[in-house]
């Protein structure tokens, strides 16, 4: 049991009953949808944008608890932050739900996805929100996690 | 609660078959393996891995090529596999058996050789709603190419195909009618030869898709009247790649081949070529002949038990289910269909079928999350997902048990 609850700390749950920035960003200046056909996940990012800052971060759709913590706790992360910290933070995110080396550092409370790594399954709820948010930013309308 | 529940014939051991799955007797993160996925792949008894490598060990080699020993012997077991096949469903003649990958196979080749010539602008084929995309997309494909359209009969809200709403669907372009013997999400079994009954008697082929209907049914394609029947080994217990397709002799000798190559031929020429008979004509290439020797170990091995007993068993499991989780709070059946065959699918107040999947796992129970391949079904009942309990005929009702135990886990985790 114990290792089940690295996975689904009670963060995460948190994340899934009550996940922040549940809305969508009207104007937005970027979105696009995620889908995992494998799965049926899915889930649109909204993003207001002003000059490289991003001034506002949400999302909504349907989805695992991972994939909805995950975007919840993505929201609270970028809303504010600059769009160039948007590729290092998904590659450092994307090593710590894929990797089996050290935790990387900097990804604050993000970091509590690291169970993840143990069920490569699930790798792709994690990420579904994050390939989303990049697509919106790439001005793609969607993006399929497989 | 399990003891009060006992399956309908005596002298079946469930405990004398679980013995003969190695793969059954481990341990899943430190808890005792709870195979409930068996709709999805079945697992393989110790006769079929046997069967296979003896193939390999003993006498393997190409078939219908040689005429030294090794490929006679090889040539003769899997000849037998095919009259086993045909026994199994009652086919009128061994050669009226084909053998493909599986059930996707089948139902493309069906598609491409015998609709697709058929089929005009405008046409029809008819489906239902709770197919499994593989019984769909074969149909859109040849429907696209040749602006004709699918259409899918409704079906209830317990999940039950009513055979008049089914045939008010029939219209004079209705030109080939594809339906499951047993719905792969509901359980749901399909008033098959009723529908057959009402097709042929308006000139129109039927295709039954039986990769859920064989493993939990006895079989008789005669008695069902069906053109085409098709299923997978692997959901039978025998080795995954290998299927086989049953169609009416006198289509099948009408009907061009679906692939080219090696063993189909009659004569081949830069000016032309001929084909085989059925079934070799369908039988491009070399098969999976150790994979095919082994579904004919399966279904012997099913046979031997008798297709009544693991009905009988598969139905105690599946009721015993519906019952069980239908009691825990949150819980919502989709599929309630009475006389359902060892599939039950459910949904649970604010937890994601995944969710469910991985947590279970966690308890060592393994099941189904997903939608199954059946996106339309998850529509119809608007859910993204289900997760979904199938049964083979080495499961218990302690299964049950430890299934029901990891459900109330998942709604104290997400309560």
């Amino acid at each position: 049991m114990s290792d089940l609850r690295d996975l689904y700390q009670e963060v995460i749950l948190d994340h899934n009953k009550r996940p922040r920035n549940f809305r969508v960003v009207d104007p937005a200046t970027h979105h696009a949808e995620g889908f995992n056909p494998l799965c049926g996940d899915r889930l649109t990012v909204y993003l207001d944008v002003e000059g490289d800052v991003i001034r506002d971060l949400s999302f909504q759709g349907q989805g695992c608890a991972i994939s909805t913590a995950s975007a919840s706790m993505m929201t609270e992360a970028l809303k504010g932050k600059r769009i160039d910290e948007v590729e290092p933070l998904f590659t450092k995110f994307h090593d710590l739900v894929t990797t089996d080396g050290p935790l990387p550092e900097g990804l604050g409370k993000l970091s509590v996805l690291a169970g993840v790594r143990d069920y490569p399954s699930r790798v792709k709820c994690a990420t579904l929100a994050w390939h989303a948010l990049k697509a919106a930013l790439a001005h793609q309308q969607s993006v399929a996690t497989e | 609660m399990s003891a009060q529940l006992q399956t309908a014939d005596a002298a079946f051991d469930v405990e004398a078959i679980r013995a003969q799955f190695p793969v059954l007797a481990q341990a899943i993160r430190g808890k005792p393996l709870v195979y409930l996925d068996s709709a999805a792949s079945a697992q393989k008894p110790e006769v079929v891995i046997q069967a296979v490598t003896d193939c390999y060990r003993h006498y393997y080699s190409n078939i219908h090529r040689g005429v030294h020993t090794l490929s006679e012997r090889s040539t003769a077991a899997f000849e037998r596999a095919r009259d086993t096949v045909a026994r199994f469903l009652n086919a009128p003649h061994a050669h009226d058996v084909i053998f493909l990958r599986g059930t996707t196979e089948a139902t493309n080749l069906v598609a491409h050789s015998f609709v697709r010539p058929r089929l005009h602008a405008g046409d029809e084929i008819l489906v239902t709603e709770l197919e499994h995309h593989s019984n769909i997309v074969p149909w859109q494909l040849v429907a696209a190419e040749k602006g004709a359209k699918v259409v899918a009969a409704p079906i209830s809200d317990r999940g039950e195909v009513d055979v008049d709403a089914f045939v008010a669907c029939i219209t004079e372009r209705t030109r080939f009618i594809a339906i499951a013997h047993v719905s792969n999400v509901l359980g749901t079994l399909l008033p098959v030869a009723e529908i057959v009954a009402a097709a042929h008697a308006r000139g129109i082929p039927v295709l039954v898709d039986g990769a859920q209907g064989v493993p939990h049914l006895a079989v008789d394609v005669q008695a069902l009247g069906c053109d085409f029947y098709c299923f997978s080994s692997h959901k039978v217990y025998g080795p995954s790649g290998v299927g086989a397709l049953y169609g009416r002799r006198e289509l099948l000798a009408g009907m061009p081949p679906y692939q080219g190559g090696g063993g189909m031929i009659r004569r081949v020429s830069f000016k032309g070529s001929t084909f085989a008979d059925a079934p070799e004509r369908f039988e491009a290439g070399t098969p999976d002949i150790a994979g095919v020797i082994g579904c004919g170990a399966a279904i012997e091995w099913v046979e031997a038990i008798g297709l009544d007993v693991v009905a009988a068993h598969e139905h105690a499991l599946t009721e015993y289910t519906m019952q069980r989780l239908g009691e825990v709070p949150g819980v919502r059946l989709i599929g309630t269909a009475p006389g359902k065959a060892g599939v039950v699918s459910f949904v649970m107040d604010g937890v994601h079928p995944h969710d469910i999947g991985t947590i279970l796992d966690g308890e060592g129970v393994a099941v189904r999350v997903g939608h199954h391949c059946a996106q339309p079904l998850m529509d119809r009942f608007e859910v993204p997902a289900t997760a979904r309990a199938s049964f083979g005929v080495y499961n218990t009702l302690a299964d049950v048990d430890a299934l029901v135990a990891a459900v109330e886990k998942v709604r104290h985790w997400f309560g």
